[in-house]
């Protein structure tokens, strides 16, 4: 993970295109500014990072199965529970499998794990749109490369 | 078996905490009801597990914004029952 940079997954352990599921692993850095604030002398993974991180590995579960035809966005997080704190140089296993793929937007259910606890879970909605940029799509075949998901897509489309 | 009006009067005051006798077969669900677009993905979500389809938000959305369409013609809750039944029925025979 790099927090600065709301690069939240480092790499796709496992993509089933028939189940509509994702498992990534998300690394928490030893040391990073964001744990200056949150919290002097009681760092912690905020909550919102991990709501972000599960959205990302929904993002990269949606654009897998539509092939980038579409970008998503994060539009609404529902029953999102923080089930316990997360510290620096932890180990995440973060999951998302698809509830419903609208026209327009797609509903995931996702959660993260660490030392096979469940951390935290929460249902989104992420509205998906053709990308706005090209920029944009070529950044996001680029990071989706770089964690492996091409890799993954080609194992089990 | 309620109609279709019905089933989507009740998920929309559901989802968006509208009084179930506000809400009419002549109501406008965005003008007159004051629902979002963000609300409407909750609704279409509903929608689209009650009758086993997929509204076609996209494409209507695309309609709208080239000129080709009304608001009336998709968000009216008549013509919105009418395109549910449509879509519903096409489910059905596929």
């Amino acid at each position: 993970m790099r927090l600065e940079y709301f690069q939240m997954i480092d790499g796709v352990e496992m993509l089933n295109a028939q189940q509509a599921r994702i498992t990534a692993r998300a690394h928490v850095p030893a040391q990073s500014p964001v744990f200056e604030g949150h919290f002097p002398g009681h760092a912690l993974v905020p909550g919102v990072l991990l709501i972000e991180t599960m959205a990302q590995a929904s993002g990269y579960l949606i654009i897998a199965l539509n092939e980038f035809a579409s970008m998503p966005f994060l539009a609404s997080v529902k029953e999102a529970k923080m089930r316990s704190f997360v510290t620096p140089d932890s180990e995440l296993i973060v999951s998302a499998e698809m509830l419903h793929e609208g026209s327009g937007y797609a509903v995931t259910k996702a959660h993260i794990h660490h030392d096979g606890k469940k951390i935290c879970d929460a249902q989104l909605t992420l509205r998906t749109m053709a990308f706005p940029s090209q920029d944009l799509e070529g950044h996001m075949r680029a990071q989706a490369e770089k964690i492996g998901l091409m890799k993954a897509s080609r194992g089990h489309g | 078996m309620s109609s279709t009006f019905e089933t989507v009067a009740s998920i929309i005051s559901t989802t968006c905490d509208i009084p179930l006798e506000e809400i009419t077969p002549e109501s406008n669900s965005m003008e007159d009801l004051g629902i979002d677009s963000l609300d409407f993905l909750d609704i279409a979500f509903a929608i689209d597990k009650a009758f086993g389809i997929k509204l076609p938000l996209a494409s209507w959305s695309e309609e709208l914004q080239a000129g080709n369409a009304n608001v009336e013609d998709y968000f009216l809750l008549k013509n919105l029952c009418a395109r549910i039944d449509d879509l519903a029925a096409a489910a059905q025979k596929s």
